[in-house]
């Protein structure tokens, strides 16, 4: 019998975990098939860059990423933005604040991106990682099993969600979002396709540009995830082997304690 | 040491005699590691070793993180970005830390329930039984206060929250709360005592693991069948025991080996799926997250807290009879301490004069109904406050207390037990056959 | 008979050895980590190079930045002083207060090189003007205070801790400091611009 409570009590963890952003009022979230899902997924390099135009051109008139180091856009498993690339890039698209100097520079590898010019625009660094977009069924979170949390999917879906529907509340306008919970956000729609020009000569429809904002979005949130993803197989390999390894050994053991009836 | 009649350390060279006058520890150690243990063990056994296993990952990945972490509401945040992104391994470190309370929780319930099937709980071993849920206790606190330090949107409305509950206490409630937390509200100085004491419990508990483990070496582990070892000789004992180095040793770490593999899974794979989304919104005291939810593992006590509202009858007498005194909100409260002190208590509940639900025909339904109700209310918990879930919380928070302090005293009375066997050699030979000569 | 027995404690035996093999690897995996975590952190690293701006710095004047968490001198000389450096090369050479011969210049190369003014100055950055810079730590050798400039019987630096006396070369003259400032990586990557590091 215990032994069917442990099947029960690890579907119960399962269940539980996703449950917490079960509430109701969630808007619709459209899964998209990233580069970057399940075990072996990586983040699409060309994907990162053009998002990275995306952040730049866009999002960066309004939203900050004070947690992300420009340095990091240089880095492996990210944008891999040459050095000097990434430093021509954050002198000339970003001033910061230096105490010492007491006076604004142009920004160096060194600084984070800056923080937002609007003080309700939330910051984007961890965006992707505070959001789910999947939930359910019944409030269990299973489908954060199979999908992913959904943080990517969630921006991709307020992005390509408006629905040109207005209407002014207490002086703000709201915009009707499929997406959004409660289905009116504040945000004007920030990209209707056609904004940027990538060098690369990839598609600039809004879902596009949707997908690769995301992408870089997911990026910034989590920049090590290859190299987490990477340690998580080395470690379930090397577990897998010193379990086999004990296992045998266990069995060895215990053989001439226990009797004829056991035969493995 | 009473105990099973076993085997002790005999210093040997000149250099151990030397050292064991002086201070006995290689006798101590080889006690210890060498205790006679009951052969019939299962592998529902293995959950101390992943216990103790996970105490040491998780002080020895917290210790690392000390090194990185700032513990003031202008930095924590930022400073847990740091480990994420700049530290050496930090995002393994931490993914590894976050998700190791998950594995310490889901090992210490079944640790728990594993008890409470094979009456671990009962004479001798009551000591054995209350040191553990102090532990817990403690686990819970440690891990509370844990979530607090990334100074995240759930780490502070979950302190303000939690912290809240020790205010629904009558008369006394409110200045507790504002001594737990320093001040009227959730802040700096609640963070930094937070932090202190985070990094503090996990030795307090340390200390506990070892007076744990003292008590159930005085009495011998509890095993399968219930039936006690035999101890009238070393020769007797040595027939239903193994030394517990080498054969559980292996036979432990083959378990904590393939609860390893599924960790790294999702260490590696899936390291958010257990914690919540809005924990990586930093701390607002001026909004609130739409949908508050403690971390899974405290969903079930939190589920029997909320079940007590102002509609519940009980609630309204006990309101009625103390002239309005205890509210919907205090008696949540208790509700919620009472779940972990009717646990607590049960050895003096459980009338049975059989000790393993193997062997109480009655009992393992009431048992497998009370594993369900635990896993109904963890569900229950992260619904949101209202119907049918409101209804559902107190069927399952009544079926808890129900169990306990119903259930076990009537059922001791009543039930007809099978019979166990005699020894434990019997039990391991009828499973296995007699060992071959 | 025996010869089975003894295939069979071979292989337990094998057995038992690489199961104990892999749980000392994976140990020692699992160590790796936390021992690498207190090394320098990759913000403390990206700051390992800095670039400074130095067309503010005018002739007579010194820059004093921080880098690796130290102070370092940047000093544009006139003509004067690159006259007067001359002079005191000259009497250097000649053997006059020496206490350390070596350049202790890295971007040299050479650890026996002599501590020469040539060998511990910058050329300004078209290279027009030799020995118009000099870069080095500011930190006396002896037990690590920072030298005033301007200062010390030699016209260069002085420490006012114990009295280490440094001449325009920023080489110790007189004092207990056992040897001259150290010069760090430093190389023009623009007109205005020195990286260290």
């Amino acid at each position: 019998m215990l032994k069917k409570l442990s099947i029960a009590a690890i579907a119960a963890l399962s269940l539980s975990a996703g449950a917490a952003s079960a509430a109701g009022g969630a808007g619709h979230v459209h899964d998209v098939d990233f580069s970057f899902e399940g075990p072996f997924g990586k983040f699409d390099q060309n994907q990162l860059q053009r998002g990275l135009q995306v952040y730049t051109e866009v999002c960066a008139a309004c939203h900050g990423m004070r947690y992300v180091p420009l340095r990091t856009l240089a880095d492996e498993g990210g944008p891999h933005l040459p050095e000097d690339q990434v430093r021509a890039y954050a002198e000339q698209n970003f001033e910061v604040f230096d105490a010492e100097l007491d006076d604004f520079r142009p920004a160096r590898p060194t600084d984070h991106f800056p923080e937002g010019g609007d003080p309700n625009a939330p910051d984007l660094s961890l965006m992707a990682k505070a959001r789910a977009g999947f939930h359910g069924p019944a409030g269990t979170g299973m489908n954060q099993l199979f999908k992913g949390m959904g943080g990517p999917e969630y921006i991709v879906s307020i992005l390509t969600g408006y629905t040109g529907e207005e209407k002014e509340e207490a002086g703000t306008t709201f915009y009707e979002n499929t997406a959004f919970p409660g289905g009116w956000i504040a945000m004007a729609p920030p990209l209707y396709g056609e904004d940027v020009e990538f060098a690369d000569g990839h598609s600039n429809e809004l879902h596009h540009e949707a997908e690769d904002v995301s992408a870089f979005l997911m990026w910034a949130a989590e920049p090590k995830m290859m190299a987490r993803k990477q340690a998580g197989f080395v470690g379930v390999l090397m577990m897998v082997v010193l379990a086999s390894l004990l296992f045998l050994t266990n069995k060895k053991l215990w053989a001439p304690v226990k009797g004829k009836k056991f035969t493995g | 040491m009473s105990g099973i009649p076993h085997d002790h350390y005999e210093p040997k060279s000149g250099a151990e005699k030397w050292l064991h006058k002086r201070l006995p520890v290689v006798g101590l150690i080889y006690d210890t590691i060498m205790i006679p243990t009951p052969k019939n063990l299962n592998w529902w056994w293995i959950w101390g070793i992943v216990l103790a296993f996970c105490l040491a990952l998780m002080i020895a990945t917290g210790v690392v993180m000390v090194m990185h972490y700032t513990p003031h509401v202008d930095h924590a945040f930022a400073s847990v970005e740091h480990i994420m992104r700049d530290v050496n391994g930090g995002h393994m470190i931490r993914y590894i830390h976050m998700n190791g309370a998950s594995l310490f929780f889901f090992a210490v319930y079944i640790h728990m329930f594993r008890g409470l099937y094979y009456g671990s709980y009962k004479a001798p071993r009551e000591i054995t039984w209350i040191i553990g849920m102090l532990i817990f206790l403690l686990m819970m606190g440690t891990g509370f206060m844990g979530y607090v330090l990334p100074w995240g949107q759930m780490s502070f409305w979950g302190a303000t929250v939690i912290t809240g509950l020790f205010g629904a206490i009558p008369f006394i409630g409110e200045p507790i709360q504002t001594w737990l937390l320093g001040g009227p509200a959730v802040d700096n100085y609640t963070l930094n005592r937070f932090f202190s004491l985070h990094y503090l419990l996990p030795f307090v508990i340390a200390a506990l693991v070892i007076v744990h483990i003292w008590a159930f070496h005085t009495t011998g582990n509890n095993n399968p069948t219930g039936v006690e070892v035999r101890r009238g000789s070393k020769e007797e004992a040595a027939k239903d025991t193994l030394p517990f180095w080498p054969y559980f040793v292996v036979k432990d770490l083959v378990g904590l080996a393939i609860v390893l593999v599924f960790f790294f899974a999702v260490v590696g794979f899936m390291p958010n799926y257990f914690g919540h989304p809005d924990n990586y919104i930093e701390a607002n005291p001026l909004v609130t997250p739409a949908h508050i939810v403690p971390e899974w593992y405290f969903l079930p006590f939190y589920a029997i807290l909320r079940a007590f509202t102002s509609e519940v009858w009980l609630v309204q007498f006990l309101s009625w009879i103390t002239g309005g005194i205890v509210d919907a909100k205090f008696v949540g409260v208790l509700a919620m301490f009472g779940a972990i002190a009717v646990m607590a208590i049960v050895p003096w509940l459980d009338t049975s004069r059989v000790r393993s639900g193997r062997f109480r025909p009655q009992f393992k339904w009431w048992f497998l109904i009370l594993v369900i109700d635990f896993i109904f209310l963890m569900w229950l918990g992260a619904m949101p406050a209202e119907e049918p879930y409101a209804t559902l919380s107190l069927i399952g928070a009544t079926y808890w207390f129900g169990y306990f302090l119903v259930i076990l005293p009537i059922l001791g009375v009543i039930e007809k037990p099978t019979t166990p066997p005699a020894t434990i050699e019997e039990d391991f030979n009828n499973h296995y056959g007699k060992p071959a000569e | 008979m025996s010869h089975a027995e003894d295939h069979e404690g071979t292989r337990r035996d094998f057995l038992y050895y690489a199961t104990a093999g892999a749980g000392a690897v994976t140990a020692g995996a699992a160590v790796w980590p936390l021992v690498d975590q207190m090394n320098p952190s990759a913000d403390v690293r990206a700051l390992a190079s800095i670039r400074v701006d130095v067309s503010g710095v005018e002739p007579g004047t010194q820059l004093t930045v921080k880098w690796l968490g130290k102070p370092v001198f940047i000093r544009h000389r006139t003509g004067a002083e690159i006259q007067e450096a001359a002079a005191q090369d000259a009497e250097f050479e000649a053997g006059v207060s020496v206490i350390d011969p070596f350049a202790r210049n890295v971007n040299l190369g050479d650890e026996a090189a002599p501590a020469s003014d040539a060998n511990r100055t910058m050329p300004s950055p078209e290279g027009e003007a030799p020995q118009a810079w000099i870069v080095q730590m500011g930190v006396c050798t002896h037990l690590g205070c920072v030298p005033l400039g301007d200062a010390g019987e030699f016209g260069g630096w002085f420490c006012p801790c114990h009295g280490s006396h440094y001449d325009l070369s920023g080489r110790i003259r007189k004092g207990p400091a056992p040897e001259n400032l150290p010069v760090p990586p430093a190389e023009w990557v623009d007109n205005s611009t020195i990286k260290l590091g």
